[in-house]
């Protein structure tokens, strides 16, 4: 079954490339089950939004600028 | 409102603390910043374009940024002044982190941030969002930069710093456990 370390593996994993049925399944089932893991996932996806909306991000130049 | 590059100079005066800041988060060296940025606005004022407006022309420079960071990236690293990712990498983030059994530590269970919009609002997250990107070391934080500020694929990153695209989710992995270790900590308390 998967633990906590793994699962934290696949939430990375998820914000860098498409997972296997296999993989989200079993994320998902964790995530069902653990609450700590569920707020660590919620932190990844808003690292990676973050990110996106950081005030040096490139990717943020064209949506925060325009007057 | 189309813009002119010529008009664009008062532009540059106010976008130029944000490349540089860009380019030192990326290259973590204030000499190869600034040089980054220098070169990004002669190429910006030799091309002389026009543009519909301030935000398609801030994109454009960044733009040009980005292919001056990774020129410089290529160089640094051709002069052998990086660490060999592979090196440095033996950190203990997964044990400081998780038990034996793959369970957290006790101490070190994440806890709730709020909603995203609210978190993002916040002037203080910010602070110590950038503080916890420095505080990385350096070969994990370029590739998380790459990644996520720079917005390249793994496959793109694996080139570019020459390691495997295994070995580029592993350190991203480490590297999302630790700033949201670190934002845990800083931010919250």
């Amino acid at each position: 079954m998967l633990m906590c370390r793994e699962a934290t593996k696949l939430m990375s994993l998820k914000q860098d490339k498409t997972l296997s049925l296999r993989e989200r399944m079993a994320l998902r089932v964790h995530l069902a089950m653990c609450q700590a893991c569920r707020h660590c996932a919620r932190q990844f996806d808003l690292l990676h939004q973050a990110s996106r909306h950081h005030p040096n991000s490139l990717l943020n130049t064209r949506e925060t600028l325009d007057e | 409102m189309p813009v002119s590059a010529t008009l664009a100079a008062a532009h540059f005066t106010q976008l130029r603390p944000r490349l540089v800041a860009f380019a030192r988060l990326q290259l973590r060296d204030a000499t190869a910043a600034e040089d980054a940025v220098q070169e990004t606005l002669l190429t910006a004022f030799e091309k002389n374009a026009t543009f519909e407006g301030r935000s398609e022309f801030e994109t454009w420079v960044f733009g040009i940024l980005k292919y001056k960071i990774l020129n410089q990236l290529r160089q640094q690293r051709r002069q052998g002044t990086w660490q060999p990712l592979e090196q440095d990498f033996d950190d203990d983030t997964l044990d400081r982190l998780f038990q034996q059994d793959g369970h957290w530590h006790s101490a070190a269970l994440p806890s709730h941030w709020g909603e995203p919009e609210q978190v993002l609002e916040n002037q203080r997250f910010w602070q110590v969002f950038d503080a916890c990107l420095i505080a990385l070391p350096e070969s994990i934080a370029r590739v998380f930069t790459l990644r996520e500020l720079m917005g390249l694929s793994t496959t793109d990153i694996c080139k570019e710093v020459g390691i495997t695209e295994t070995n580029c989710w592993v350190i991203l992995h480490r590297a999302r456990l630790r700033l949201r270790e670190c934002l845990d900590n800083g931010w919250l308390s």
